[in-house]
């Protein structure tokens, strides 16, 4: 086993929201984008302590024994953040380790990431994962920066290199009211991801203040009907498998 | 539901209703049924003539294997809804108490696939139903539309066949609140012990209550069960004159009682206290959890030590039962549950429920409470069923936060009828004042919800 470790926000033993089935999540503290919707602000910073809040270096061994209490009742593990593909390191040890161990081999692994990495790091990965959900925080490169402080460029790339090597399982679009739901703007990103897999699936996911930091203007969460309408453009491109959310 | 000393009628009876529709009925004059609307006919009537504590029957049969062999090709899946529609609208209101319980699985059927759909088309609290699992037999696909049906109306019930299978055979029912008993047979009675209320009258340490005084009370629970069932089978002659006895469709050989434990968690932090460590709470440390496995050993220990007359269907003894509770129940928590609104989260209360379900033949029901992100991922429901019965779980099923229904101590009410009593309007279902009254008691819609998902996160 290798000596690495983690800096690691939180575990939850119990998901139904991070991927496939029931899951157990490993939040993965430090993230390379700031983004202001973000609900998990406090697992931006990517290093130890801050005040109130301390993430803890874990080694494998120790995130092992949690995942074996709960491995009889999950499909599988997934990373999140943070930012995983920030430790990815420690990312492809973990993985690694639980493929190796017979009692957990049959547990799927999943990333969840904002895509903010090079080809390299998916290949790395590659081997040791099932999948990976990538979010999509807007498909105009301006805007994204607005939203994240950084271009798009990395995500864009990400999506259709995982696409390309089979390991793409979503596409999340967190949408914001006023920001980046024009309706010109989803056609684009329909047309786009229409392109690498018309069957692709998507979670559409109305922005929910809970979590997140202050922000002037104030961030407006879109109606059930906005939502809709932004499905309809999806479906309208291609039969994907849409989920609003 | 008191049934005094002197019962007239078996508590639960489990009549043989595959018996019954292969031979049909001398008394209520009814040949076998040739079709599926015979049989449903034949059901039908026959269920209001099946007695029980309540009057209403308990048990409706494992539909499934009852209706199958009358489920032709010829009969579209459109045209078997609309049937079994009509027969659950019936059961609804002819027999109206939530009690009422059908069984099905652990095999697929049209029977079972229809039956979920027109439960969650219906949204009915009448009849309650129990899912039997089995992980090699019952396919995931199965589950999960149980998963759907429990997402939209509360029911079923998960059980773990195998387990109960290694305690009564293949021929067992879940019936009522949960009482999982001999098909064929059932329970004479149930006498209810409230470990709180032993713990209160005990002085002294944990072990001297185990050697001593549980000992003493678990024997004044086994007098009046014994007379009871005297009573029944000597004086009032139930099995002699009964014509479900009389046309072989249930069989005292096949019965035995119900002893019912409940207060486990009083009990214990009771006991914790006693020893010098109130802090020691059941649910949330340890100790006082293995306290609880101790205390529910002891119990089955005894239980079994105590020879019990015309109880063969449970090898003479008195079958062990963690009681669910009823609405006269103030401040004491259901069965060995952990009182609820104070759960921990879903793993932990696995673990600590697991332990002590295979002590309870008769039946244990723990409910997990689960948000509504589970509804757009029913598939994980399943993982933690199949996890839940790798881990020894006997029976449980899930209550979502925001449904219509709340599950009461076993049985279901909708939360419409408990707002009309409180404006004191009339309702339908018997049960449903049971539950208004558990309610004021328990505040069992407050059940806590556990990072089943937890993706978003307070720092503070």
């Amino acid at each position: 086993m290798t000596p690495t470790n983690g800096l690691v926000a939180d575990t939850v033993a119990f998901s139904n929201v991070d991927g496939p089935g029931n899951r157990f999540v490993v939040f993965l503290q430090g993230c390379n984008f700031d983004c202001i919707a973000c609900h998990n602000p406090q697992t931006i910073p990517g290093h130890d302590p801050l005040d109130g809040f301390g993430p803890q270096r874990s080694s494998i061994t120790e995130l092992l024994t949690q995942i074996r209490r709960a491995a009889p009742f999950i499909s599988g593990v997934t990373a999140s953040g943070g930012e995983a593909t920030q430790q990815s390191a420690f990312l492809s040890d973990l993985f690694g380790a639980i493929n190796a161990d017979p009692t957990l081999a049959h547990l799927t692994t999943f990333v969840d990431s904002n895509g903010a990495c090079d080809a390299g790091t998916w290949d790395m990965l590659a081997p040791v994962i099932d999948g990976a959900m990538i979010d999509l925080k807007c498909f105009d490169s301006t805007i994204h920066e607005q939203m994240t402080g950084h271009p798009n460029d990395e995500v864009l790339a990400s999506i259709s290199h995982l696409q390309e090597q089979g390991l793409l399982y979503e596409v999340r679009l967190l949408l914001l009211a006023g920001v980046n739901d024009d309706p010109e703007l989803l056609t684009e990103t329909a047309e786009w991801l229409a392109a690498l897999n018309p069957h692709m699936r998507i979670k559409i996911i109305g922005f929910r203040p809970h979590g997140t930091r202050p922000h002037s203007p104030p961030m407006i969460k879109p109606t059930a009907k906005e939502l809709q309408s932004c499905a309809d453009i999806f479906t309208t491109a291609a039969p994907f498998e849409i989920q609003i959310i | 539901m008191f049934e005094g000393h002197a019962p007239y009628t078996a508590r639960y009876i489990l009549p043989d209703y595959e018996k019954a529709i292969h031979q049909g009925l001398a008394f209520l004059e009814m040949p076998p049924p040739n079709d599926l609307d015979d049989a449903l006919s034949f059901l039908q009537i026959m269920y209001t003539y099946v007695p029980s504590v309540t009057s209403y029957p308990v048990y409706l049969g494992d539909l499934d294997k009852v209706l199958e062999p009358f489920v032709t090709d010829a009969i579209s899946d459109e045209e078997l809804d609309r049937k079994l529609r009509r027969f659950w609208i019936g059961i609804d209101r002819m027999l109206p108490d939530a009690f009422v319980h059908v069984d099905l699985g652990p095999h697929d059927s049209r029977i079972t696939r229809s039956i979920f759909r027109v439960e969650r088309s219906l949204r009915q609290a009448v009849p309650n139903i129990t899912l039997k699992v089995d992980p090699s037999i019952t396919p995931d696909d199965l589950i999960e539309d149980g998963v759907r049906t429990v997402f939209e109306t509360a029911k079923p019930h998960f059980v773990n066949h195998p387990m109960m299978v290694g305690d009564h055979g293949e021929q067992y029912a879940a019936v009522s609140c949960y009482n999982s008993l001999k098909i064929g047979g059932g329970a004479h009675t149930l006498v209810r012990m409230n470990l709180k209320e032993v713990a209160l009258r005990h002085d002294g340490t944990a072990e001297e209550f185990l050697t001593t005084t549980l000992p003493h009370y678990v024997e004044l629970t086994a007098e009046l069960t014994e007379a009871r069932i005297r009573s029944l089978v000597e004086d009032q002659h139930f099995y002699d004159t009964h014509w479900l006895a009389a046309e072989g469709l249930i069989d005292i050989d096949l019965f035995s009682a119900m002893f019912g434990i409940f207060g486990l968690a009083e009990c214990v932090n009771l006991l914790q206290a006693y020893e010098g460590n109130p802090e020691s709470q059941y649910g949330h440390d340890a100790a006082a959890d293995q306290l609880s496995v101790r205390i529910v050993e002891r119990v089955a220990e005894l239980v079994a030590a105590r020879p019990m007359p015309y109880c063969e269907g449970g090898g003479g003894r008195c079958f062990l039962h963690s009681q669910s509770g009823i609405d006269l129940d103030d401040e004491v928590t259901a069965g060995t549950r952990i009182p609820v609104g104070t759960e921990p989260d879903m793993l932990q209360h696995i673990a600590i429920c697991a332990p002590h379900h295979h002590l309870f033949p008769a039946g244990i029901s723990d409910i997990f409470h689960v948000d509504e992100t589970a509804v757009r991922n029913p598939q994980a429901v399943v993982d933690i069923i199949r996890g839940a019965f790798t881990s020894g779980m006997r029976d449980f099923t899930f209550n979502l936060d925001n449904n219509e229904f709340v599950r009461i101590t076993g049985y279901l009410v909708r939360k419409s009828d408990l707002a009309a009593i409180a404006e004191a309007k009339t309702v339908r279902h018997t049960s449903d004042h049971l539950a208004a009254g558990s309610e004021d008691a328990y505040h069992l819609t407050q059940r806590a919800v556990k990072r089943i998902s937890c993706r978003e996160r307070d720092p503070h």
